[in-house]
């Protein structure tokens, strides 16, 4: 595996197109929280030619629901949660802009074919390893949606969010390659 | 006849809850260990490092290992010597999984409807309780949150006594390609033969109750966990479904009788974060 790369938000398409499946990345900056529920929100409201919450040009949507905060800390644990759940907006949302993804779990044809279109990468984060991904939150509020509690769409401030490209804007995808070269 | 109260049942299902979303059993531990020196990839052994590395702060900070902190599961052991009482024994393990969401801030997980509200129950409640009624004058909760990610890749199929053992191998080891990452593997295959519809699936969950470090007790059923073990590690899915060596750290069945015309199979899927604690009253 590559040695880490440094990425910040908003991202940019110069910095994009040196990313490859398998390298490891260092997110800082700006992230967005949002599961099913709020992805629904989001593609109703973009159907509608309406505003969304928050502008999704160059932004990074981190697949997750977060465990309640303990007091005096930002977020709860805050791992992952499944993609393919969110694969039938992921295309509305990059058409719109959106550049990044986070998540676990291959994605589908048709968002990988996205990425490819709109120059968008999915990065994987380890399922289950929540308290560190928590350790890289300096910072979340509730910016929509309160009312769907964990689901609710949070900004995140991130220092160094360790996740790994999984599809790069070329097509590659780790999940199919990795296990074709470990197969027996 | 021994007499339990129910309200003492309430802090010891608290507990519970707070401490298996923290601690990773010693089991599951050693298992990584093992098939972390094994591995031949180097992102899969980079990953097995994290889920160390989380469960470390994970106790330091005491936060839940993962933010899917699950369905919360009992199989309860009551001895039939003993009396319950001082009010509903189902209300008091309700009331235990309340209180042990809230104070150890553990996610509410839980909607009230399954397909048209789906509105948060904003406590994690309710539980479902499975009861078993053996002999002595104890009482044995044994808590097994589910998270969602493994659990959706689970199923059940009823299959026919033609398809035999082979079919059946073919069917599990499908099942766990077909889930590929998505479990956040590593995962633990839990297995349940026979029975009917429903006790094939219960079957499955309650094989994965047994450590991992235990053989089958039936030296039949040790014989065909290693053989889909094998198969399983050899659809290099590895952790994560990102390629490698360590895509199951153990298949563990569990077979009951069944009926002459039905052979039913069920496929329980779990997590690394494989949460599992007992207490006994
Ligand atoms: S499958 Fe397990 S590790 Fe993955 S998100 Fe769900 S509970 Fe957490």
């Amino acid at each position: 595996m590559a040695k880490e790369i440094h990425l910040y938000t908003p991202l940019k398409d110069e910095n994009l197109e040196k990313l490859n499946i398998g390298d490891k990345v260092l997110i800082t900056g700006t992230v967005y929280t949002a599961r099913d529920a709020a992805h629904k929100r989001l593609v109703d409201l973009i159907e509608a030619g309406k505003k969304l919450p928050f502008d999704v040009k160059g932004q990074i949507i981190y697949f997750v629901g977060p465990a309640p905060a303990r007091p005096g800390m930002p977020i709860g644990s805050a791992g992952p949660t499944t993609s393919y759940r969110m694969d039938p907006y992921s295309p509305i949302l990059l058409d719109a802009g959106l550049k990044g993804m986070i998540g676990k779990g291959p994605r589908s044809k048709e968002v990988i074919d996205s990425m490819i279109k709109n120059k968008g990468v999915y990065f994987a984060a380890i399922g289950g390893a929540a308290v560190v991904m928590a350790q890289a939150v300096n910072a979340a509020k509730i910016i929509a949606y309160e009312d769907l509690g964990t689901e609710a769409i949070r900004e995140l401030k991130v220092e160094n969010l360790p996740c790994i490209v999984a599809n790069d804007i070329y097509g590659k995808d780790l999940y199919e390659e990795g296990v074709r070269k470990n197969r027996k | 006849m021994r007499e339990i109260n129910v309200n003492k049942i309430v802090p010891i299902v608290k507990e519970l809850c707070i401490d298996a979303s923290i601690y990773i059993g010693d089991d599951v531990v050693e298992k990584l260990k093992e098939f972390q020196e094994k591995e031949e990839s180097q992102i899969a052994k980079e990953i097995i490092s994290i889920i160390f590395e989380n469960h470390k702060l994970a106790v330091e900070k005491k936060m839940p290992l993962c933010q899917d902190t699950g369905v919360a599961v009992f199989f309860i052991e009551l001895g039939q010597d003993v009396h319950l009482v001082g009010g509903d024994f189902y209300d008091a393990i309700n009331e235990g999984v309340r209180q042990g969401y809230k104070e150890g801030y553990l996610r509410k997980s839980m909607v009230d409807d399954p397909i048209i509200d789906r509105k948060n129950t904003k406590d994690n409640t309710p539980a479902i309780i499975y009861l078993d009624i053996v002999p002595g004058d104890k009482l044995k909760i044994t808590l097994a949150a589910k998270g969602g990610g493994s659990e959706n890749m689970s199923e059940v199929k009823m299959m026919k006594a033609a398809d035999g053992i082979e079919g059946v191998i073919d069917f599990v080891v499908d099942r766990v390609q077909r889930s590929g990452g998505n479990p956040c593997p590593p995962i633990i295959v839990g297995v349940g033969l026979g029975g009917n519809f429903e006790q094939s699936a219960l079957l499955a969950k309650k094989s994965l109750l047994r450590p991992l470090n235990e053989k089958n007790p039936d030296p039949k059923w040790a014989k065909v966990e290693e053989e889909i073990l094998e198969k399983v590690n050899n659809l290099g899915i590895g952790p994560q479904g990102l390629g490698g060596r360590t895509t199951a750290l153990a298949v563990q069945i569990l077979a009951k009788p069944c009926h002459i015309a039905s052979m039913p199979v069920a496929v329980n899927i779990q997590c690394h974060v494989h949460r599992h604690k007992s207490a006994v009253i």
